[in-house]
């Protein structure tokens, strides 16, 4: 009989669903006992293992089929052997765990404001309804066992080890799936769950390798902790079983459950050997990320985790996010630079120095050696997730190409010299100081970056205004999201968004206008993609198929694909539907807006040139797709809009911003969660660059500089009288520097060269120079015209605070020493100290204090504050002292919503018959801007060159094959990349990216600008294809030159 | 009268080579120039008997079997249309002791009717439970269910009714029926018998319990091992829809129901509930933990009646006859009839329902006649193939719908 039962064993083997472990592992192993049973080798010992392998099964699976497979075992040994009775289970108590790390409370917290009250182990406990048993036994401190359950992800109930005994309950249910209810009396460690964990544990450790002391996850492995929580002390069924461990038997025979390790994602490695099928980050890539790339392939025992249809990782569509890394509880997928350093000993919480989502992250360290980023729980931006950049692409930071020497040069064909810091220093002061001799105290300037921190930028603007004694100061924020500042400063009266990213989560239609989020902003992408899952509807304005028009379980219910340069046609039409059919709100309009405004806007709008049927030529939006996409976001719940860079940088960025807040504040979406216009930021400091005053005509704060009220404050505090003369935008600065007025610059952190449109009109701004001083990590590209190269250091050197997307501050931390000496405010301060100014910072929290005595928004802000409450969003004063995460609460902040007109003016970059199409850009996911952080990491794997995506239609007009070089000329200049043909791309429009600088994208972008503010129409360039035989003359002879700028002569 | 034969189209029949049969019959017919109607119906579920052809005479309807294509000719010779006497001869159907001891409520239709008649099926009080549901309140039929003391036939044993009242009380914009036909446990047939012997009695089945608990789809989930079944069902769907029993308004009332039919990948495991209700969404077939029950969080997250064949073809006959008329047979907590599968090393194998209470005894030495080859019973397996053996000092046991597999001692 006990033959006959091995084959219901054996059944559950293969035809389980091989979600839990009792069955998935447990089936096997009663095949091989029973065969050793069978076979002769019985004893009291292989039949005390099976009946206590059947308990398991029976009480520890999910399902009848785990539950009722030992039936025929059991009943067979019961009737049909004559057995010994059962030994006594031997007491052994676990040793208790002291190893602390961010509380896994093992499911996602519930939200329920209605509260249930049980007792778990004689502990009485209220928790949120919805909390899981298992939560809410985290909350009292009682840890119970778990290996499937985290936080990140909806409870699974896989693993069986969190089984409890509830009184009244049959059975022994999981905790992580059995929701808290009043009155539960809970009892998580008894006589019988032991014996279970037990069980399990000893079927996980059957299929597992014993390689402990040289395993990566040695320390950080939750398999290793389980096996000492429930005192595994042996494994009765051996190690010689069935199994995923071993790449051949004990006789040598191929193991053809094995698997080899796949090691080609450049950052971790999957090795199925260690793997115990918790679909944690299966689980994880779907509800975290969002990205459904990794499923479990197999029944039964021969279930695998597999991305893709059983891909490796770097060829599945796994995106690199790490969620699945960080939610492998053993070394199964682990990252490379564990296995290359080892364990961490500490970790800083700080904050990630791509995007202007702003990522937490614990930067783990060994020594002063950083061996990974873990996105952290508690960041309020990110809540513990990552995207490849923030989470792998640091390893620039160590590249060889990173400058750590001060480098001067007389003129920018000589090579480099290495010099001391205060030779180069004393030769940047003495060269800036000539010029002001020379041409006046205006000749020169400054640039401050949106990629360091709030202290630094705050210093490089106090550098012009109060030692060079001008104005002279921009940003790269100019280029992005200027208008942004504008537009919602005219309307609202605050130059930034108005929610929080948590806010996405109440939305009910999402409107995602120019922008890329899974691109651009993949953490906020999944977060956007998690609440569409939920039944959010989206509409996407772009003139191409971006990701999330249509992506796994999310769809887009309108994409209006727009040709470049009419948005603001669409969002006007948009705005005219509102109005004309009534579906705009009356009373927010009348309780927060200018009545008389509204009244003016409505008679603008109402005009039938503005409406969908009229402006469909010119946009090329069906007029009835724009029309239901209008009701939708007028009528269908809370409405917020996302935008990007395909707003912004236009010749009418400022008007499409307002157009943008003209439709929130017809239909009242502004002021509550879910709802709100919200630019996604380019760079991690955008905001916060605007914020402390980089802009030449605003004091920090976007306080205008012809205020002596302002003044005032900044004068009493530094002891110079501050012009009142707007100073120089970049593209005048250029221009002044071409007309010879203008020949110093101050350049910290951004590559002008590269970024900046029509990079001709740069490079002749620049040649025309004196003195350029650059200050970046890498010799970048404007650097090949610089004089004086002052080494810079990364996030991970410096204390300070980024400003996101959110206007939230965040504390970037030291975790190492500058690598290059000094942290870049020091640099800036030694520049400073050397032109005769007397300044004496010893540490950033001091700028933060000067930033907060001197702006109101930032009034409360202090380091010490910031380290109580992780972040802040601005405002932060007296009367919001938590912080903002919603503006407009009550009101808005410029006293009443302002309605402005909004014309459509086409730019003048036209298409024409020499240049028939229209070139957009933008970026990938795995590469930042212009590349020069991320080209040095191994995320060139994914994006190796910028590729010319172009329509099927308009590349066989002009005989394009995929791969082929074609050219790509526009008015300003011309280059050459390799065609990818794509239908992503409506025909008359061609997409690139601007990664890489040997494609020089912005050869090709003209130098038309947006009206307020000068943001350059990066999005628009009417340029003409054709099939070419390599890189252009132009190429070569600036990859020749760059060569030559390059040249370092080591110091002597 | 022009004779009637009875030649049947169930699986377990066309096995064994009932087409054949038919076919040979079909053309003796035509050679001997005999006019007769050839009616395809189900299974009796006597096994052994297979193919098990039928006459309908002046005495009644009278039994040969099990018949090959051979057998054909001798048949005619022996005058088999007017119930002539043969070596195969059994009498008239209804007396044979396995089929007259049985006490068929579920399957009283099947075997007797052209399964795709709907003629057949009214003929045979079919649609009775439907018509009087229709004019009930919902919580009535509920409540209807509830009191014959109907327990889910898929294993479990959980009262039909209160699952059902779980459903009728949930709110939700959407609420769905889904049959398991997911008959995947070795030597089980009795729902592929209902869905190829009686398939209106399922859709009746799953129509009153649309109209009861407010739901207006259902799903019958079943395996591509079911060929003939899957053709059967569809194709009585389809008549169903036609003649009003399914679609916008059921049997002219103001509830609406329809449904599909569904055929798995051919995983064992999705026919427990929750994979097959994952399975149904398009997903990997694994088990979801509960709670959530199904009840209130089942197919695409909305109320769902998960039922069993057998349970669900169990309520016309509760609609039909009431529930004090099916709640007479049975023992104890376990009410009305179990069709009851005998399959393995036994002489009569086949289907046999009768009213729980049966032992194991009977139905193995009695019932069952003993083992095919003869030789001592040493264990009989209970409830499937994840069933406790018992042995023959066991045989005193009877038969519940308490899962006797769950007793081992």
């Amino acid at each position: 009989m006990l033959k006959q039962a091995r084959f219901a064993m054996e059944f559950c083997a293969v035809e389980s669903c091989g979600k839990c472990t009792p069955c998935r592992i447990g089936a096997v192993r009663g095949v091989e006992t029973l065969d050793k049973i069978a076979g002769g080798e019985r004893s009291d010992e292989q039949v005390d293992l099976l009946k206590d392998l059947c308990d398991t099964m029976k009480a520890g699976s999910l399902c009848a089929l785990g539950g009722f497979t030992p039936y025929p075992v059991l009943s067979a040994l019961t009737h049909f052997l004559r057995i010994s009775p059962p030994g006594r289970w031997p007491k052994r108590r676990s040793k208790p765990m002291t190893l602390i790390k961010e509380t896994d409370y093992g499911t996602p917290a519930s939200t329920s404001e209605k509260t249930v009250t049980l007792t778990i182990d004689g502990f009485e406990v209220t928790v949120p309804e919805g909390t899981s048993v298992m939560r809410a036994s985290m909350e009292t401190g009682i840890q119970i066992p778990k290996l499937c359950a985290t936080d990140m992800v909806d409870a699974f109930g896989s693993c069986r080890l969190c089984l409890v005994e509830i009184e009244g309950r049959r059975g022994t249910p999981a905790s992580c799936t059995t929701p808290a209810e009043n009155g539960m009396v809970v009892h998580t460690q008894t006589g019988r769950l032991k014996q279970l964990r037990r069980g399990v544990m000893e079927l996980y450790i059957s299929d597992h390798p014993l390689d402990c002391l040289t395993c990566a996850a040695n320390g950080d492995c939750e398999l290793q902790d389980m096996a000492g929580v429930v005192g595994l002390r042996d494994v009765r069924y051996g190690h010689e079983g069935d199994n995923h461990v071993k790449a051949r038997d004990g006789l040598g025979e191929v193991n053809a459950r094995w698997m080899p390790k796949d090691e080609t994602n450049p950052y971790f490695t999957y090795d199925p050997s260690k793997c115990i099928v918790c679909s944690r980050c299966v689980r994880a890539c779907e509800e975290v990320q969002g990205t459904f790339a990794l499923t479990i392939e197999g029944r039964g025992f021969d279930s695998r985790v597999s991305p893709g249809m059983h891909e490796d990782f770097l060829s599945s569509e796994c995106v690199s996010c790490g969620a699945c890394v960080q939610a492998c509880p053993t070394a199964t997928l682990q990252e490379k630079s564990v296995i290359e350093i080892g364990q961490p000993e500490h970790s800083v919480v700080t904050t990630c120095a791509y995007c202007g989502v702003g990522c937490s992250f614990k930067a783990e360290m060994r020594g002063d050696e950083l061996v990974r980023m873990v996105p952290y729980k508690d960041g309020k931006a990110n809540r513990g997730h990552s995207c490849v950049k923030g989470r792998f692409a640091y390893g620039y930071a160590a590249h060889k190409d990173r400058i750590l020497n001060p480098m001067i040069r007389e003129k920018i064909t000589d090579p480099w010299r290495e010099v001391s810091w205060e030779e180069a220093l004393t030769f940047a002061a003495t060269k800036l100081r000539a010029i002001q001799y020379e041409l006046g105290k205006d000749a020169i300037g400054v640039i401050t970056s949106s990629r360091c921190t709030n202290e630094e930028t705050y210093l490089v603007q106090k550098l012009t205004r109060a030692v060079f004694g001008n104005n002279n100061t921009d940003t790269c924020a100019r280029v992005c999201h200027s208008p942004t500042g504008y537009g919602l400063g005219q309307t609202f009266g605050t130059s930034a968004g108005t929610q929080d990213f948590d806010s996405v989560q109440h939305a009910d239609v999402v409107v995602v206008i120019g922008a890329n989020p899974t691109d651009g902003h993949p953490v906020f992408a999944s977060r956007l993609k998690k609440r569409l899952r939920q039944g959010a509807k989206l509409i996407v304005v772009d003139p191409r198929r971006i990701d999330l028009v249509k992506t796994p379980h999310v769809k887009a219910s309108h994409h209006l694909a727009l040709r470049p340069g009419t948005n603001v046609a669409v969002v006007t039409a948009m705005a005219h539907v509102i109005v004309t059919e009534g579906l705009f709100d009356e009373t927010f309009i009348r309780e927060r807006c200018d009545w008389d405004e509204f009244q003016d806007y409505v008679e603008f709008v109402s005009d039938a040139k503005h409406s969908p049927e009229a402006v469909e030529a010119l946009t090329g939006v069906p007029a009835q797709e724009l029309r239901e996409a209008a009701r939708l976001y007028a009528r269908g719940g809370n409405g917020a809009i996302y935008y990007g860079l395909g707003v912004t940088e236009h010749s009418q960025g400022s008007t499409t911003v307002i157009g943008i807040a003209n439709l929130a504040m017809l239909t009242g979406n502004i002021g509550r969660p879910g709802v709100g216009v919200n630019p996604l930021r380019g760079q991690n400091n955008v905001q916060g660059s605007c914020d402390m005053g980089s802009f030449p005509h605003e004091l920090p704060g976007y306080r205008h500089v012809n205020g002596q009220e302002v003044r005032d404050i900044f004068e009493k505090l530094w002891g110079v009288e501050i012009s009142d003369e707007p100073g120089l935008r970049i593209p005048n600065m250029l221009d002044a520097a071409v007309d010879g007025t203008f020949k110093g610059l101050y350049c910290q952190g951004e590559d002008i060269l590269q970024s900046d449109p029509d990079t001709r009109h740069v490079s002749a701004g620049l040649a025309a120079m004196d003195c350029v001083i650059v200050h970046d990590l890498f010799l970048n590209e404007t650097a090949n015209y610089a004089h004086v190269f002052l080494p810079g250091s990364t996030f991970l050197e410096k204390d300070g605070t980024f400003t996101n997307a959110e206007r939230r501050i965040n504390r970037v931390r030291k975790v190492m020493a500058p690598r290059n000496g000094y942290a870049d405010w020091e640099v800036t301060q030694m520049l400073a100290n050397a032109m005769g100014a007397n300044w004496s910072y010893t540490h950033p929290s001091q700028i933060m204090d000067e930033i907060a005595a001197t702006t109101p928004s930032f009034a409360n802000v202090s380091y010490e504050m910031l380290d109580k409450k992780g972040s802040v969003q601005w405002p932060c004063n007296d009367k919001t002292p938590d912080g903002s995460p919603i503006m407009h609460v009550d009101g808005f902040v410029r006293g009443r919503g302002r309605f402005i007109r909004t014309d459509y003016v086409a730019t003048d970059e036209k298409t024409g018959p020499r240049f028939p199409l229209l070139l957009t850009t933008g970026r990938i996911l795995s590469q930042y801007n212009v590349g020069a952080q991320t080209r040095r990491t191994a995320n060139v794997v994914w994006h190796a060159e910028d590729v010319l995506e172009i329509h099927p239609h308009d590349a066989e007009t002009r005989g394009v094959k995929d791969g082929d070089w074609v050219k790509l000329a526009s008015r300003s200049g011309e280059t050459a990349l390799r065609a990818q043909i794509t239908d992503r791309v409506s025909p008359g429009v061609v997409y690139t990216t601007f990664h890489h600088p040997t494609t020089q994208a912005n050869v090709i972008t003209t130098d038309y600008s947006d009206w307020a503010t000068n943001c350059p129409e990066y999005k628009v360039t009417a340029v003409q294809v054709m099939p070419s035989n390599g890189p252009t003359d132009w190429q070569e002879k600036y990859e020749e030159f760059s060569a030559l700028s390059r040249r370092i002569e080591a110091a002597e | 009268m022009t004779p009637v034969i009875f030649v049947p189209r169930d699986a377990a029949a066309l096995a064994v080579g009932a087409d054949r049969v038919a076919r040979a019959i079909a053309r003796e017919l035509s050679a001997r120039g005999i006019e007769a109607r050839i009616v395809r119906n189900g299974s009796r579920g006597m096994h052994w008997l297979e193919p098990l052809v039928e006459v309908r005479t002046a005495h009644g309807r009278v039994a040969y079997g099990p018949v090959t294509e051979k057998d054909v000719p001798g048949l005619f010779d022996a005058g088999f249309l007017d119930g002539g006497e043969h070596p195969l001869f059994h009498g008239e159907t209804k007396e044979i002791p396995f089929l007259k001891s049985q006490t068929r409520l579920t399957f009283a239709r099947v075997g007797v009717t052209d399964p795709l008649s709907l003629e057949d099926y009214r003929h045979y009080k079919g649609l009775r439970g439907l018509q009087n549901a229709v004019a009930m309140e919902p919580a009535d039929i509920v409540a209807q269910v509830t009191e014959s003391g109907l327990r889910g036939r898929g294993g479990a044993g959980f009262p039909t009714g209160i699952k059902w009242n779980t459903v009728l009380r949930a709110e939700a914009d959407r609420k769905y029926i889904v049959c398991n036909a997911d008959e995947g446990d070795s030597g089980t047939f009795a729902d592929r018998m209902i869905m190829e012997g009686d398939p209106f009695v399922l859709i009746e089945g799953m129509a009153i319990a649309g109209i009861a608990t407010g739901a207006t789809k259902g799903y019958i989930y079943t395996r591509s091992e079911y060929p003939h079944a899957i053709e059967i069902m569809r194709e009585a769907v389809e008549i169903a829809r036609r003649e009003g029993i399914l679609g916008a308004s059921v049997l002219g009332s103001k509830h609406a129901f329809d449904m599909e039919v569904r055929v798995g990948a051919g995983a064992y495991v999705c026919g427990e509930e929750t994979s097959l209700l994952n399975s149904l969404e398009g997903k990997r077939g694994v088990v979801r933990a509960k709670p959530p029950l199904p009840a209130l969080q089942g197919l695409f997250g909305r109320p769902t009646v998960v039922n069993n064949v057998l349970s669900l073809a169990s309520v016309p006959v509760i609609m039909d006859r009431g529930a004090a008329f099916y709640r007479d047979f049975g023992v104890g907590r376990s009410r009305g009839t179990m069709p009851i599968q005998l399959a393995g090393n036994i002489r009569h194998g086949g289907l046999y329902e009768t009213a729980f209470g049966v032992t194991l005894g009977t139905l193995v030495n009695e019932i069952g006649g003993g083992t095919a080859n003869g030789r001592p019973v040493r264990a009989v397996q209970v409830g499937g193939p994840l069933g406790a053996y018992f042995p023959p000092r066991c045989s005193t046991r009877r038969s519940t719908t308490r899962p006797s597999r769950h007793r081992t001692a």
